[in-house]
C-alpha cells in the first residue's frame, strides 16, 4: 500500500524553520560561553529532528548534511569535544545552508546544494580532528555476504530458538515472531516443554517454551534474522539453511534475472524522482498553527451563535409586539456572540513577537563581528502577541532600526571607554501593549543624536529654515524624512537618517507611527506603534457633506465645538487652533475631499483632535455619528492606494464608507513642510466605490 | 483495530506516523514529549506506544523505563523510532525494555509490517 506523506511537508518545513531558530540561540549562547548541555541538547535535537524528516520526504541533501552535524553535536554533548568558537561558528553557518535548503524545497525547487558540500567537509574535519578516525560504513558486511556466488540453492531453513526467561519483559511475544514465520512459508513446529518448572515454582511472566523450527521457504537469512533481530541477546538462536545442491547454469541464469529485473526497478526509481522534482513547484501554502483550546473555545462561541440564530428565527416566525423585548435580548445576545466570534477568530492570527525577536541575536552577533564592537542584546516583552501578518510586515523596519543602531548609534569600545561607559554597547528590543497598539522600543545606549548636528544638516537640506523653532522632537523627526541624508552623510552625521525614511512610510503603511527619543551622551531610542491587527478597527463615524467617514478610534484625542476666539491663521493657507496651551493646526476635510471649497463657518464648528505620534492635529468635519466596529476593506487590492485613505467599510446599511488615515491626511495638507499651497488634493481621486 | 500511543516533538513525525497507522484503522494518540506520554499512559491503556529517542522534558528511553514500571505496560510492545542505526543505542533501548525499534527515514510500509508483527 502507499501512504502519501507529501500533505506533511509544510508542517515539517514549518517545524524545520523553528528548529533551525531554535538551534541558532542554542549556538549563539554557546558562542557567549554558554556550557549548559541542555542546550547543546537542544541543538542535537533540532539537527536530529530535521535529518529524520529530510530523510523522510527524500530531502537526501538535507539528511546528509545535518547527519555530518549531529555526529559533530554528538561528540560536543558526550564531551568528546569542546565547543569551541570556530566550530560554533561553522555550525551557525550550517544553520544557514539548511535553512536555504529547505526554503529551496519549499518552493518546489532544486536547491544549489554546492555550499553544502563544501561546508559538509569543513564539518567532518572538525568531526574527525576530534576523533581521529572516520567511521566506515556499517553495511559493507553485508553486500559481501550478498555477493557470495552459491553453489547451492537454498530451500528452507531450520531454526532453534530457545528465549531466555525474560524475553517477555521486553513485550516482546515468541508467539508473534513464529507466526510471522509462517507468514514465509510452510513451517513445521517442535516444542520443547522440558523447561517447564512444577507449578508452585512456575511464574506467569517468565518464559520456559522453546521451540525448534523447520521452514521450507527459499527466502534470504535477513527474512529470518529480522524477525528476531529485537531479540538477538534474549534468546539461543541458531539460523541453518537447508540447502539442495542445484546445475550451475540454472543458477546463473536466475541471478542474471534477478540483475536485470533490478537495475531496470533502479531506473524507473530514478525517473520517478527525476518527475516528482518537476512537478513538485506548488509549494506548500503557508500555516498557521493555533492550540487545540483556541479552536475548542471558537467552536463553543460558534454553538452558541446558532443557538441565538434558532431562537431569532423562531421569533420571527410569528413576531408581535409583545416579543419586542424578547427580540432585542436575542439581537444583543447575537452582538455579543458575534463580537466574541470575531474575537476569537482574530486570536487565531496572534502571535507572541519572539518570532520578530529571535532573528535579531543572530544579527547582533555577526555584525558585532563585522564592525568589532562589543554588543549585548537584550530583550523584553517577547511574549507580547500581535497579528501575523503585521508582524511580518514588519521585520524589515526592524533589522532596520537595529542595524541603525549598532551601526550608528553605538560607539567604539575605545570610545565608550573614553566616556565613561561599560566597552559593552547595549542595543534593548522591547515590546507591549497600549490600548489597541502594539509598541516596540529599539533602544541603544550609544551617543545619543546630536540635535545642532540634525538641525543644520536640515538647513543645509533645505528641509526647514534657520528661523524655524523646533522642539527637540521635531528635529530628531527631521531624521525620518526623506531627503534628509545621502550617502555622503553616513561618515559625516554619524550616518543617522540613512534610509530611516523608508522605515518611517513603512511603519505608517501599516497604519502605525514612530517616534524618537534621544539623549545626547546617553543613547536613543526609536518607538514603533502599530495597531494590533489591520483587519478590524474600532471606528468613529462621521459626517463631511453627505458623505460617511471613518477614523480610527485610537488616533481621537478629543471631539470639541469651537470657539471663534481661539482660532487663529498665520498662513494665507494654514489656521490654528488654540487649545488650551497648544496650537494645532486645521485641515478642513471638505476641502481636502473636495466636498465643499467654499471656506467654512468655523464658529462652533465640530473639530476632532487627533494624534499621530507625539503631534496633534484638528480635523474640521460636520457631524459626529456614532462608534463602531469595522472590517477593513483594502482599497489597494479593490481600487488602488489612496493618499489620506487607508482603506473602506461597509456599514450596517450597505453603502461604503472611507477609513481615513492620519499620516496621509498629514502629508497631503503639508503641515510637515512650511513650503507653502496644498498642492496635492484629493479632486483627482472621486472615488466610484459605490459600483462594488 | 488497535490503540497506539505515538510520541515525538516534530509534529510532522507524529502526523506522518498517526496518518499511516490510522489508514489502516489503528486508533492514534500523539504525545509531544515523554512527559505527556507518561500522563496519558497513566490513565489509558495502549496496544503499542511508537516513541522518539530525542524529545525535549524526557527522553524516549526514560519513557520506556517508566512506562515498564506502570502496571498497564508491563508486556506493552515499545517500539523506538530512532535515526540512529548503532548497535550501542539499540542495546540502551532494549536495557531500558524497549521491545525493539523502527530506524529512519520514515517508511509507512516499513511502520505497517514492523507494527504487525508486534500487534496480536
Amino acid at each position: 500500500m502507499s501512504v502519501d506523506l507529501d500533505q506533511f511537508k509544510g508542517i515539517f518545513f514549518e517545524e524545520s524553520f523553528e528548529n533551525l531558530d531554535a538551534m541558532e540561540t542554542g549556538l549563539l549562547a554557546l558562542s557567549e560561553g554558554e556550557t549548559d548541555l541542555e542546550t547543546v541538547n537542544t541543538i542535537f535535537r533540532g539537527a536530529h529532528s530535521i535529518k529524520g524528516g529530510g530523510a523522510a520526504f527524500g530531502f537526501d541533501v538535507v539528511s546528509s548534511f545535518t547527519h555530518v552535524m549531529e555526529e559533530l553535536l554528538d561528540k560536543m554533548r558526550n564531551g568528546e569535544m569542546e565547543a569551541d568558537f570556530a566550530s560554533v561558528n561553522i555550525l551557525l553557518e550550517s544553520v544557514d545552508v539548511l535553512r536555504e535548503l529547505l526554503k529551496a524545497f519549499q518552493d518546489g525547487l532544486e536547491p544549489d546544494d554546492q555550499r553544502a558540500l563544501a561546508l559538509k567537509l569543513k564539518l567532518e574535519e572538525i568531526r574527525d580532528g576530534a576523533s581521529g578516525v572516520s567511521e566506515i560504513a556499517t553495511d559493507s558486511q553485508i553486500e559481501v555476504e550478498a555477493g557470495d556466488t552459491r553453489d547451492e540453492e537454498i530451500i528452507g531453513w531450520t531454526i532453534h530458538f530457545l528465549p531466555y526467561e525474560n524475553l517477555l519483559q521486553t513485550g516482546n511475544d515468541p508467539s508473534l515472531m513464529l507466526r510471522e514465520l509462517a507468514g514465509l512459508g510452510e513451517m513445521t513446529l517442535q516444542v520443547h516443554t522440558q523447561r517447564i518448572p512444577p507449578l508452585a515454582e512456575m511464574e506467569p511472566e517468565k518464559c520456559y517454551l522453546s521451540w525448534d523450527i523447520e521452514l521450507k521457504a527459499p527466502v534470504e537469512r535477513d527474512a529470518i534474522t529480522e524477525i528476531f533481530e529485537w531479540v538477538e541477546d534474549d534468546c539461543d538462536l541458531d539460523i541453518q539453511p537447508v540447502v539442495q545442491p542445484v546445475e550451475r547454469r540454472k543458477m546463473e541464469r536466475r541471478d542474471e534475472e534477478r540483475r536485470t529485473g533490478e537495475g531496470a526497478g533502479l531506473e524507473r526509481r530514478k525517473e520517478d524522482r527525476r518527475a516528482v522534482g518537476k512537478d513538485a513547484a506548488p509549494a506548500p501554502s503557508a500555516t498557521i498553527r493555533v492550540s487545540t483550546e483556541r479552536i475548542d473555545e471558537i467552536i463553543d462561541m460558534v454553538g452558541e451563535l446558532v443557538i441565538t440564530q434558532s431562537m431569532l428565527s423562531q421569533l420571527g416566525e410569528d413576531l408581535d409586539l409583545a416579543k419586542l423585548e424578547k427580540l432585542r435580548e436575542g439581537l444583543e445576545q447575537l452582538e455579543r456572540n458575534s463580537r466574541e466570534l470575531q474575537e476569537g477568530v482574530m486570536s487565531i492570527r496572534m502571535q507572541p513577537i519572539s518570532f520578530a525577536f529571535n532573528r535579531f541575536p543572530r544579527m547582533v552577533h555577526d555584525v558585532s563581528q563585522k564592525l568589532s564592537k562589543q554588543i549585548r542584546l537584550e530583550t523584553s516583552g517577547e511574549d507580547t502577541e500581535m497579528d501575523k501578518t503585521v508582524m511580518e510586515k514588519i521585520n524589515d523596519p526592524l533589522v532596520h532600526l537595529v542595524r541603525n543602531s549598532i551601526d550608528h548609534g553605538l560607539e567604539t569600545p575605545d570610545e565608550r571607554l573614553e566616556a565613561g561607559k561599560e566597552e559593552e554597547g547595549i542595543v534593548r528590543l522591547n515590546a507591549y501593549h497600549q490600548g489597541s497598539f502594539v509598541i516596540i522600543e529599539v533602544s541603544d545606549d550609544g551617543s545619543g543624536l546630536d540635535r545642532e548636528r540634525i538641525f543644520t544638516k536640515a538647513i543645509e537640506r533645505g528641509l526647514v529654515k534657520e528661523s524655524d523653532e523646533l522642539s527637540d522632537d521635531q528635529v530628531f523627526r527631521l531624521l525620518l524624512e526623506a531627503g534628509f541624508s545621502t550617502a555622503e552623510q553616513v561618515s559625516d552625521l554619524s550616518g543617522r537618517g540613512v534610509g530611516l525614511d523608508v522605515v518611517r512610510k513603512n511603519i505608517e503603511g501599516l497604519g502605525g507611527s514612530i517616534d524618537i527619543r534621544s539623549e545626547l551622551g546617553v543613547g536613543t531610542t526609536f518607538a514603533i506603534r502599530l495597531p494590533l491587527t489591520l483587519a478590524v478597527l474600532d471606528g468613529q463615524l462621521f459626517k463631511v457633506g453627505n458623505d460617511t467617514f471613518i477614523l480610527p478610534l485610537s488616533s481621537i484625542v478629543e471631539s470639541l465645538q469651537m470657539d471663534q476666539k481661539c482660532i487663529s491663521g498665520v498662513a494665507s493657507d494654514i489656521e490654528l487652533y488654540r487649545l488650551r496651551d497648544e496650537y494645532i493646526p486645521i485641515i478642513d476635510l471638505s476641502k481636502t475631499f473636495s466636498i465643499n471649497e467654499n471656506p467654512k463657518n468655523m464658529e462652533n464648528a465640530l473639530l476632532v483632535v487627533v494624534e499621530l505620534g507625539e503631534r496633534h492635529v484638528g480635523l474640521l468635519i460636520d457631524e459626529l455619528l456614532g462608534q463602531q466596529q469595522v472590517v477593513i476593506k483594502s482599497l489597494e487590492t479593490n481600487y488602488q492606494r489612496v493618499t489620506g485613505i487607508s482603506g473602506a467599510t461597509i456599514l450596517g446599511d450597505g453603502t461604503v464608507s472611507l477609513i481615513l488615515d492620519v499620516a496621509g491626511l498629514i502629508e497631503m495638507s503639508h503641515l510637515d513642510q512650511n513650503n507653502g499651497g496644498k498642492q496635492q488634493k484629493m479632486a483627482n481621486n472621486n472615488l466610484v466605490l459605490q459600483e462594488q | 483495530m488497535s490503540k497506539v500511543l505515538i510520541v515525538d516533538d516534530m509534529a510532522s513525525m507524529r502526523k506522518m506516523v498517526s496518518f499511516t497507522l490510522e489508514s489502516v484503522g489503528h486508533e492514534v494518540t500523539q504525545a509531544s514529549d515523554g512527559d505527556e506520554a507518561l500522563g496519558i499512559a497513566n490513565n489509558n491503556t495502549f496496544d503499542l506506544v511508537v516513541t522518539d529517542v530525542n524529545m525535549p522534558n524526557m527522553d524516549g528511553l526514560t519513557l520506556v523505563k517508566k512506562l515498564r514500571g506502570l502496571a498497564n505496560f508491563k508486556f506493552t510492545p515499545i517500539l523506538l523510532l530512532t535515526t540512529e542505526a548503532g548497535t550501542e543505542k539499540k542495546m540502551a533501548g532494549k536495557a531500558a525494555g524497549a521491545t525493539g525499534w523502527l530506524v529512519k527515514p520514515f517508511n509507512p510500509d516499513k511502520l505497517l509490517a514492523t507494527t504487525k508483527r508486534v500487534l496480536g
